[in-house]
């Protein structure tokens, strides 16, 4: 039993890299089932993709530098802005936090040895994969590459002879593994807390991944079943989706958003869940509002669920229908503000440490915040007529998933390296790392806010040369932000190649991940921890002096 | 490592699986009543051409390999092993009859001229046409789970044979059951929508 299970020390000092099982080399890798390796293949795999998907960014950007610059045709500015949203939102930001750090962490921070399921686990890894592939594939074969836009709306997905398909397939491959992901976390979560574990001693990071997990196995099979019609649609002609044959593509969108709206909450929850760690670490003093924490991200789950019309109100769907969806949108903002208050006051009369992941996690509130206040803004009926697929709506997702999700993701990996690596990077230069991100972030993207305001709508391939100046701002924020994300990699890469041994707990945290040793043994526990305090109560634990 | 066995846990996991199952035909229940609402008259007339005595007896087939699925368990956790494996070669005998009668009813329907995109559906009013587009997408995604549901039915009757499931370790069959129980409840579902409602 994986409960309380007693292991022969042998496997419980050797850390789990060095760790021998039944394969070597890169099997040792790619057919694990330890928690801790699915979680670094993520982690490496999600990096590589990121990286894809950055770059096409940056080729969109380059390409609005000037009103008819024409660095690509129009057909080529399609399929980039497309496959940079599929990849970013279906490979890299959806799965990066619940799959790379709740893989790594919920676990250890639950006192288990292991998730609930680990062959489905590694299942959930190799489905990850194999969908990743099929959307490379799609770009090669067929008609090329899909130049739907993420969201592959009805009827032109039907009509475009693009590889939609394949591409589409990829995706419905990727929600299976998401599934199996989401199923395993709730199991986990339900099933192997260590004794003492109680739901309210759990660290909020793990609240955030089980309210995420309970969304990931709701939502994605609604979009796994509207991807599958888009294909019989294409191949046999159904009609379901087709206004020639009485299908309704408003129903599509209905459909697409009643998955893509919560997965935005997919993207952030977990992310607010690594912000609920890093605050009071960081601030020395236990979290502020741990209920109220812990339940809005229940209450962001549920309510979030129920607003994805708020992405239809110019579609000509009904005004009732327009008027809940705005209500219900205004609604999930408060349990977000929730949130946002409690992390204020846990900074009240706290003894802040301004380390790595402290700068990320305050950047976070910063930028959530803007984010969130515009999604407001744009959320209102009559102002959303006027903002409705403008670049305002690009800067306000694009503040809410990397200005949230992203530095949430930089906070987590900056927090959790010298555990998932045993070795510490260079706290300054991840702070020029952070400062870079940071003013390339906001160069880049706040000029879109004014942009979407002036009426510049999204995804058209050139512009008037009146809103030449912001574009060219942007353009040079894209420059910035690129010279942080590498500057801030390559630093991590220097950690890992040439590091300082970290100790077992270099940030003085009271979570369990922090009282075994660095990097954690193949196991995780020699003896199945036994919990009697609640994971902020730091006591007379302290960050180490580097 | 060693190996672990989670009954409760492994259950816990299947239950949410299910629940997932049920939003994927969810999506296609929506789009169901949607269209049904909008065109009543043409779901009508369409619904009207279905085999009913196809239908039905389908419905028979589905529902007493539940039963065999349900007494196979049973047997099972009693250390009726024998009679266990009898009950499950029934259930995927049933399962396979399931899906002949039902290839006979598209051949029948495809037959006629009546499958999406043919010239004599396309020539129909549109709530036709998408009353057959749900008929084949959905009958033919529950079609799949039960090729599934058949696949690992046969891989827990290998199972068996070899004694890697028994009356101590039987929460394999037991969420085996459990899905093909959910196959059998979407289409106690599909039946009355597709095939009753007139």
């Amino acid at each position: 039993m994986a409960k309380n299970g007693v292991l022969e020390p042998a496997h419980s000092i050797t850390s789990f890299y060095k760790y021998q099982g039944k394969y070597h080399g890169t099997f040792a890798w790619i057919l694990s089932t330890d928690h801790k390796r699915i979680g670094l293949l993520y982690l490496f795999s999600i990096l590589l993709f990121f990286s894809v998907a950055v770059f096409f960014g940056f080729l969109m950007r380059l390409k609005l530098i000037a009103p008819g610059f024409a660095l690509m045709k129009p057909q080529m500015y399609n399929a980039i802005f497309t496959l940079h949203g599929i990849i970013q939102i279906f490979l890299v930001v959806i799965p990066a936090i619940p799959a790379i750090f709740g893989n790594f962490f919920l676990p250890i921070q639950i006192g288990a040895r292991d998730m609930a399921f680990p062959r489905v686990n590694l299942l959930s890894w190799w489905l990850y994969a194999s969908g990743a592939i099929i959307v490379f594939l799609s770009l090669f074969t067929g008609g090329g590459p899909v130049d739907t836009g993420w969201t592959f709306y009805a009827p032109y997905s039907l009509r475009t002879t693009v590889n939609v398909p394949l591409a589409v397939f990829g995706v419905f491959v990727l929600g299976m593994s998401s599934i199996l992901t989401g199923v395993n976390l709730v199991t986990t979560t339900h099933w192997l807390r260590a004794p003492g574990m109680s739901w309210f001693r759990l660290p909020l990071f793990v609240w955030g991944i089980y309210a995420t997990a309970w969304v990931q196995i709701l939502a994605t099979p609604v979009i796994a079943i509207t991807l599958v019609l888009i294909m019989i649609e294409r191949y046999f002609g159904v009609g379901v989706f087709d206004p020639a044959k009485g299908g309704d593509p408003i129903l599509y969108q209905h459909l697409f958003w009643i998955y893509s709206h919560p997965a935005v909450y997919i993207i952030i929850l977990p992310a607010m869940g690594v912000i609920s760690e890093v605050i009071p670490v960081f601030a020395r003093k236990n979290i502020y509002g741990y209920k109220a924490i812990a339940f809005s991200s229940i209450a962001i789950a549920s309510v979030g669920s129920l607003v994805w019309g708020h992405h239809m109100f110019v579609s000509g769907q009904s005004d009732l229908a327009s008027v809940i969806f705005s209500l219900l949108t205004f609604l999930v903002a408060v349990p977000s503000a929730i949130k946002v208050f409690n992390w204020v006051a846990t900074l009240y009369k706290g003894s802040i440490e301004l380390k790595p992941p402290m700068l990320f996690a305050l950047t976070f509130i910063f930028l959530f915040s803007i984010g969130g206040l515009t999604g407001l803004i744009q959320g209102a009926l009559a102002v959303n007529m006027h903002l409705h697929d403008t670049y305002w709506v690009v800067g306000h997702f694009h503040y809410i998933i990397f200005g949230g999700m992203g530095f949430g993701f930089l906070a987590a990996i900056h927090y959790w390296f010298p555990k998932m690596f045993g070795k510490m990077y260079n706290w300054k230069r991840a702070a020029w790392g952070w400062l870079i991100l940071f003013i390339g972030f906001n160069v880049l993207y706040f000029p879109m806010l004014i942009l979407g305001w002036e009426g510049m709508p999204r995804r058209y391939y050139d512009y008037p040369p009146q809103f030449h100046t912001l574009h060219l701002i942007s353009t040079i924020g894209s420059w910035i932000l690129i010279a942080g994300l590498i500057w801030i990699f390559f630093n991590l890469f220097q950690a890992l190649r040439k590091g300082e041994r970290a100790g077992d707990n270099p940030w003085g945290g009271a979570t369990l991940e922090w009282q075994i040793p660095s990097p954690p043994p193949m196991e995780n526990f020699e003896k199945i921890p036994t919990v009697e305090k609640g994971p902020y109560e730091f006591g007379s634990l302290r960050i180490e002096k580097l | 490592m060693e190996s672990h066995q989670d009954d409760t846990g492994s259950k816990i996991g299947m239950w949410l699986f299910l629940l997932s199952e049920i939003l994927l035909f969810g999506g296609l229940f929506i789009l169901y009543s949607s269209y049904r609402y909008k065109n009543p008259a043409d779901f009508h007339l369409a619904a009207w051409e279905l085999n009913r005595a196809l239908g039905t007896l389908n419905t028979l087939i589905l529902i007493t390999s539940s039963l065999f699925m349900a007494l196979s368990i049973y047997f099972l956790r009693k250390g009726g092993r024998n009679l266990s494996m009898l009950f499950l070669c029934a259930t995927i005998f049933l399962g396979l009859l399931f899906l002949g009668v039902k290839y006979v009813e598209w051949t029948a329907k495809i037959g006629h001229g009546l499958y999406p995109n043919s010239l004599r559906l396309l020539g129909r009013s549109k709530g036709e046409i998408l009353f057959y587009g749900l008929y084949y997408s959905t009958t033919g995604l529950h079609g799949l789970h039960v090729l599934v549901g058949l696949l690992i039915l046969s891989v827990m009757l290998v199972l068996m044979m070899k004694g890697k499931v028994n009356e101590n370790r039987f929460i394999p069959l037991e969420n085996t059951g459990l899905y093909w129980h959910l196959v059998d409840i979407i289409w106690i579902f599909l039946f009355p929508l597709f095939y009753l409602i007139p």
